[in-house]
C-alpha cells in the first residue's frame, strides 16, 4: 500500500545540504500496524509529512496504492489527504472555535458529504472513541486525552485507508496515553492500517512492526 | 460547500465582533453617505420639480437684469396681455412683513402683482374675489390671502371683507384662496397678494418691475409668445440681450435636472471613495486575519481542503463583511432619513431604490475585489509550513 523507494528530503541550510531523510526504502502493507521510533531530530516528522502527502520528497519515489505521488497536482494531493489519510497529531490540531462534532465533521465537509450523512458519520465516529456525550464541547472544554480522542474521531470519520499518528501520546500522561493506544489497537483489529511515530519505546513495542530511524536512515527492528 | 463557507464566515465574523465592526465601518460610512445624500438631493429636487410642473406648461418667466434707464412699470407688463399669443402677464414683487389680524401676529410673504397673476399661477378663490384693475389704478389697500394665512390671522377662510394690518397699514381682505394641493417645498406658507401699485407705495426698494410672468395662449403658442416678449424687451433695451432673461418651464426643469445630476455625481463620487477606503480596510483586516489563522489553514489543508476550498472560505468572509456593512449602512440611512422627515415634515424624503441596489452591488464588488488578494494568500499556503506556524 505504501512504498518508499530511495526517498530523500533535503533542506538547504545556507551553503550546506542537510539530509532530513537519506535514501529511505519502506514498504507497508494494508492492515499493518507499524511504529517508527527514533530520537528527537532524527527525521520522524519529516517522514510522516511525506507519507501523509503534506510534503514532497526531493529524491526517490513514493507510491501510494501503486500510484506515484510526484505526478499529483495540488488538488489531487488535497483529495488524497482528505479521503485516504487520517492524521493524528501530537498537539491534536483541533480548531478551537468549533465544537467536537464540528471538528469531526470538517473532513466530511471537504468530501462534500450530505448533511444527513455527515451527522450520521460524526455520531458514529464519536461513538467509537466514547465521546458521544461531549459533541457540543469546544476543545478548550475537554481534557487532553479527550481532545486526542476527538482528533482520532476526526480521522475515523473520513474512513481513511491509513491512520498516520505523529507522537499521539506525546502530550499526554501515561494512563491517558494507554487509553489512546487501546483505541489504536481496536482500530487495528478492525483491519485498519496504522503508522505511529514516536520516541517512546514502550509505545513503539505495541506495534506489529517497529522501524528505527536515526539521522534520516531507517532500519527494521525485531520486536 | 458555499453554504458551509457562509456558516464559517458567520462564525468567524461573530467570534470577533468588535474587530468585524471596525472592519465594516468604512463600508457602513460609505453606504450611509451614498444612500442618505442621494436620497436627500433626489427628494429635495423632486418636490421643487413637482411645484413647477403644477403651474402648467405655458409659463414664461422674465427677469430684468439691467434696466438701462428705461425700467418697466406694471402698466407696461399689463400691456403685454394685448399681444396675440399671450393670454396673461403679471409682475411679481416680493417682500416679507408682519401681519396682524384679530390680535394675532404672524410673519407673512407678500407678493405685489396684478389681476393676471391669479390666472397665470392658477390660483382660485374659495371666498371673495381676486385683485381687480381698479385696485391697481387706485392703489387700494386690498389683499388676497392664501388659505393658511386667513386661518392663522382671522381664524377662518371665510374672511372676505375682514381687515388685517400688514406693515402698519390696514388692508381689507378682498378674497381668500382655495387650499393648496401641492405638498412640497412651497406648501403651507403664509402668503398675501396686494396690488403692485400699493406695494410700490409701501416698500421703499420696489419702484419698478424686475420679474414678471406670462402664460401663452396654448402650448403651441409658447414659441410665439417667447418671441413676442423677447422682441418687445429687445426694442426697449436697445437690442441688449444681456439686459434680460426669458425662461420657460422646460428650461428651468432642465437646469434643475442638470444641477441635480451634477450634485448626485459629485456626492456619489465622494461616497464611492469612502466605499473604496472601506474596501481597503477589509483587505487590511483580512490580511491580518489570514496570518493569524495560518495554523487553522494548515489544519484544514491537512484534512483535505484544497486551494478552492480555502479561497471560497476567505472570499465569502470578505463578501459577508462588506455586505453586512452595507446592510447596516442601509438601515442607518433609513433611520437618518426618517429623522430628517420628522424634523422637516414638508419634505417627504424616501430612500431611492436604485441607490440601494447600486450600494449593494458596489459593496459586493468591493468585498470580492479586496478579498481576492488575502484569500489567494491564504489558499496558497503550503500545508506543512502552515502547520508548523505557531
Ligand atoms: N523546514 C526545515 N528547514 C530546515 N531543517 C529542517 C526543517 N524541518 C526539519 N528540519 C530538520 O530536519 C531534521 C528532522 O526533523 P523532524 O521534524 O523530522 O524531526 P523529528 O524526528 O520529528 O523530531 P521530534 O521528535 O523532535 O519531533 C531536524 O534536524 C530538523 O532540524
Ligand atoms: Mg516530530
Amino acid at each position: 500500500m505504501i512504498q518508499l523507494k530511495g526517498v530523500s528530503r533535503i533542506y538547504q541550510m545556507g551553503e550546506e545540504q542537510f539530509y532530513a531523510l537519506r535514501k529511505v526504502d519502506l514498504h507497508i502493507r494494508k492492515g499493518e500496524f507499524v511504529s517508527i521510533v527514533g530520537p528527537s531530530g532524527s527525521g520522524k516528522s519529516t517522514m510522516m509529512n511525506i507519507i501523509g502527502c503534506l510534503d514532497c520528497a526531493d529524491e526517490g519515489q513514493y507510491l501510494l496504492d501503486g500510484q506515484p505521488i510526484e505526478n499529483y497536482s495540488e488538488k489531487e494531493l488535497a483529495r488524497v489527504r482528505n479521503r485516504k489519510i487520517g492524521f493524528i497529531f501530537q498537539n491534536f490540531n483541533l480548531l478551537p472555535k468549533l465544537s467536537a462534532a464540528e471538528n469531526v465533521a470538517l473532513p466530511l465537509i471537504y468530501q462534500r458529504l450530505g448533511t444527513a450523512k455527515q451527522k450520521e458519520r460524526v455520531a458514529w465516529a464519536l461513538e467509537q472513541v466514547s465521546l458521544k456525550d461531549r459533541m457540543g464541547h469546544r476543545p478548550s472544554q475537554l481534557s487532553g486525552g479527550q481532545q486526542q480522542r476527538v482528533a482520532i474521531a476526526r480521522a475515523l470519520a473520513s474512513r481513511p485507508a491509513l491512520f498516520l499518528a505523529d507522537e499521539p501520546t506525546g502530550a499526554l500522561d501515561s494512563r491517558t496515553g494507554r487509553e489512546i493506544m487501546d483505541i489504536f489497537h481496536m482500530l487495528h483489529e478492525k483491519g485498519n492500517t496504522i503508522v505511529i511515530i514516536t520516541h517512546d519505546e514502550g509505545v513503539a513495542d505495541q506495534a506489529e512492526r517497529k522501524i528505527r530511524i536515526r539521522d534520516g536512515r531507517l532500519s527494521e527492528v525485531k520486536i | 460547500m458555499i453554504l458551509q463557507s457562509v456558516k464559517m464566515a458567520y462564525t468567524a465574523i461573530l467570534s470577533n465582533k468588535l474587530r468585524s465592526f471596525l472592519t465594516m465601518l468604512g463600508i457602513i460610512i460609505g453606504v450611509t453617505s451614498l444612500v442618505v445624500l442621494v436620497s436627500l438631493v433626489g427628494g429635495a429636487s423632486d418636490s421643487v420639480t413637482e411645484g413647477i410642473s403644477e403651474s402648467g406648461k405655458t409659463l414664461i418667466t422674465v427677469s430684468i437684469l439691467k434696466d438701462k434707464g428705461k425700467p418697466l412699470t406694471w402698466e407696461d407688463v399689463s400691456e403685454l396681455e394685448k399681444k396675440e399669443s399671450i393670454s396673461a402677464a403679471a409682475p411679481a414683487g416680493n417682500t416679507g412683513s408682519t401681519a396682524r389680524g384679530r390680535g394675532k401676529s404672524v410673519d407673512i410673504q407678500i407678493t405685489g402683482t396684478t389681476p393676471g397673476y391669479f390666472e397665470i399661477q392658477n390660483l382660485k378663490t374659495a371666498y371673495g374675489r381676486t385683485l381687480k384693475r381698479a385696485d391697481l389704478d387706485n392703489s387700494t389697500y386690498s389683499v388676497v390671502l392664501n388659505n393658511r394665512a386667513a386661518k392663522e390671522l382671522l381664524g377662518t377662510d371665510d374672511a372676505a371683507g375682514e381687515e388685517v394690518v400688514i406693515g402698519g397699514k390696514t388692508y381689507r381682505v378682498a378674497g381668500v384662496l382655495e387650499k393648496s394641493k401641492v405638498s412640497g417645498w412651497n406648501a403651507e406658507q403664509m402668503e398675501a397678494y396686494i396690488p403692485y401699485s400699493t406695494l410700490m407705495r409701501s416698500a421703499d426698494d420696489i419702484r419698478y418691475v424686475n420679474n414678471f410672468y406670462l402664460t401663452a395662449d396654448s402650448q403651441e403658442e409658447m414659441k410665439n409668445a417667447e418671441t413676442e416678449v423677447t422682441d418687445f424687451l429687445k426694442t426697449r433695451f436697445g437690442n441688449d440681450e444681456k439686459a434680460f432673461q426669458v425662461m420657460n418651464e422646460s428650461q428651468i426643469l432642465e437646469l434643475m435636472e442638470s444641477t441635480q445630476r451634477t450634485l448626485m455625481l459629485m456626492l456619489g463620487g465622494i461616497a464611492g471613495i469612502a466605499l473604496l477606503v472601506g474596501g481597503i480596510g477589509i483587505m487590511n483586516i483580512m490580511l491580518v486575519s489570514v496570518t493569524e489563522r495560518t495554523r487553522e489553514i494548515g489544519i484544514r489543508k491537512a484534512i483535505g481542503a484544497d486551494y478552492a476550498g480555502i479561497m471560497t472560505q476567505f472570499l465569502i468572509e470578505a463578501l459577508a463583511l462588506s455586505l453586512l456593512g452595507c446592510l447596516i449602512g442601509i438601515l442607518l440611512s433609513w433611520g437618518i432619513i426618517q429623522t430628517v422627515n420628522w424634523f422637516l415634515p414638508q419634505y417627504h424624503f424616501r430612500m431611492v431604490k436604485e441607490v440601494i441596489l447600486a450600494a449593494t452591488a458596489f459593496s459586493a464588488v468591493i468585498g470580492v475585489a479586496f478579498g481576492i488578494y488575502p484569500a489567494d494568500k491564504a489558499a496558497k499556503k503550503k500545508p506543512i509550513d502552515a502547520l508548523r506556524f505557531s
